[in-house]
């Protein structure tokens, strides 16, 4: 595997897991471009790497990350903010093939929140705190988050969350289904480790379809993405793991997946 | 009083001592005492030289409450103060910090605990109590419903039949009746109080604090996950409360040192 060195993450692999540590620790992890393009480069590392299947996500025990890099933008103007396109860099993130697992503990405010939520799934330490105070300085969520959290909480509680930029704890989080999981502070890496290699245990290819179908439901009409749905359930006919994770359950043996 | 002294911190051996000094009012909480005891506390959770904290108060009195002739909730000139907000804004931070901060807390109770100030005493981990001294839910006296996290704490404490009965009648809970119950842990001899708490505070800072942070943790999970939510709803209670003709008239007959002639209202 290249490794490149970054220089505001950090990236690390255990067994077939991906971590990429967001590590600007004296600004709570502020999301600067420089650490948005470090980032995206190196989840498309590990979406390469055929050894790696689900990725996390993570930051410090204190903040995940507190928000964008207000200073890198407060003298921005509608052009120039348009013409550097940084929302860009974003949107590969979310084109990430593999799993993403957020594992979040500490502050995951504003653009933290949004990245959380360009995420697959969330793992929260009970310290976790998320929202969109964005409206404090006068400005509105720029990624994402006005649609993946109205899609997540409903039309509401979003509402209630962006207009008042108003935090909230893990376990209300939880109760509103943005979180998956909520564990004590010391546990939510081990938590989230837990879950991917659960999920690395599956068939790759079946769960890049899965993830891929899943997100599907966020884009289009109900029908586009049933008709996705099934274009991916057919594609799957076509591959060793289906053949193999069938067999094994008509044989009542654990079946061994290999990506094919 | 110096606003300086209402307040005294000290840290030795490990054990954060916070005393609420304002005995000639027997402590009893003003706006400014009560931010002060919001710092003090999460001072102590910062630092990594408290591992068990004791909060008393000086003089007679542990905390009389609220203070009752203090701006934030005497009616000048007709305006009803938004007890909610100052609920909110000055007493559930105390009573949250208290229960969620990790380390163990031990209130020595010298004298009285009234109001809030018997929830100070309530939210702690420990109470060690002086001879003689007792705990009032002296809130319905002047029109109001008990707050601070009493309604929580108290029927947890001793059961919700003799702490509605308390809050009621606001009759005084003698600290031997309170020990029967289960509600404090030691009555001591009121010279050998401090002595006795401070002991208990190191012997505890000498201790496998991690597990005892954990366990405060797994109790706080076991007994009070839905404190946060019954501290809002007592605040909702006490705005309503706060904008009754009865609160009003408590209020007054309490400063002019008369009965109140209650209505209802």
């Amino acid at each position: 595997m290249m490794t490149l060195t970054y220089k505001n993450i950090l990236t690390s692999t255990e067994d077939q897991i991906g971590i990429v540590t967001l590590n600007r620790p004296t600004v709570l992890n502020a999301l600067s471009h420089d650490l948005m393009d470090e980032l995206v480069k190196a989840l498309e590392e590990f979406d390469r790497d055929d050894n790696i299947r689900v990725i996390i996500l993570t930051g410090s025990e204190r903040a995940f990350a507190a928000g964008a890099d207000i200073k890198e933008m407060s003298d921005e103007t509608t052009i120039s903010i348009m013409n550097k396109d940084r929302f860009a860099t974003w949107d590969r993130v979310r084109c990430t093939k593999k799993p993403i697992i957020a594992a979040v503990s500490g502050f995951a405010l504003g653009g933290g929140c949004e990245l959380v939520m360009t995420c697959d799934m969330i793992v929260a330490s009970e310290t976790a705190q998320f929202g969109q105070p964005e409206i404090n300085i006068g400005v509105i969520p720029g990624a994402g988050g006005t649609q993946r959290l109205t899609r997540v909480v409903g039309k509401h509680k979003a509402m209630e969350i962006i207009l008042t930029g108003r935090s909230i704890t893990a376990h209300e989080a939880h109760a509103m289904g943005l979180v998956n999981r909520v564990v004590p502070v010391e546990l939510y890496l081990d938590e989230a480790k837990a879950l991917a290699k659960e999920i690395a245990k599956k068939s790759p290819v079946a769960v890049k379809l899965a993830k891929e179908a899943i997100l599907k439901a966020f884009d289009g009409s109900l029908m586009e993405g049933l008709e996705f749905e099934r274009k991916n359930f057919y594609m799957l006919f076509s591959s060793e793991d289906q053949k193999e994770g069938m067999r094994a359950f008509l044989e009542k043996r654990q079946a061994t997946f290999t990506g094919r | 009083m110096a606003e300086e002294t209402i307040l005294l911190t000290e840290i030795k051996n490990g054990v954060g001592i916070i005393t609420l000094n304002r005995p000639d009012k027997l402590n009893s909480f003003t706006d400014e005492l009560t931010f002060r005891l919001q710092d003090a506390l999460k001072e102590m959770e910062k630092s990594k030289d408290v591992k068990a904290i004791v909060i008393t108060g000086a003089g007679r009195g542990f905390c009389a409450g609220q203070d009752l002739q203090s701006r934030s909730i005497s009616h000048e000139e007709g305006v009803r103060p938004s007890l909610g907000d100052s609920i909110r804004r000055r007493y559930n931070p105390i009573i949250t910090k208290i229960r969620r901060m990790e380390k163990p807390i031990i209130a020595a109770v010298n004298g009285v605990a009234a109001g809030a100030g018997a929830s100070l005493a309530f939210a702690c981990d420990y109470r060690i109590v002086a001879e003689g001294v007792s705990f009032i839910q002296s809130f319905t006296k002047v029109g109001l419903v008990p707050d601070s996290g009493a309604t929580f704490l108290l029927p947890r404490l001793i059961g919700a039949t003799r702490a509605f009965d308390l809050m009621l009648s606001a009759d005084k809970l003698e600290a031997k009746e309170a020990l029967e119950l289960g509600a404090i842990n030691k009555i001591v001899a009121a010279d050998a109080l401090m002595k006795e708490a401070i002991e208990l505070a190191e012997k505890l800072a000498k201790g496998p604090t991690k597990a005892f942070a954990l366990t405060k943790r797994a109790v706080n999970r076991s007994m009070f996950s839905d404190l946060e939510e019954l501290l809002e709803y007592e605040a909702q209670l006490q705005e309503i409360a706060g904008r009754s003709d009865d609160f009003a008239e408590g209020v007054k007959a309490f400063v002019e040192k008369r009965t109140p002639a209650y209505t209802g209202k």
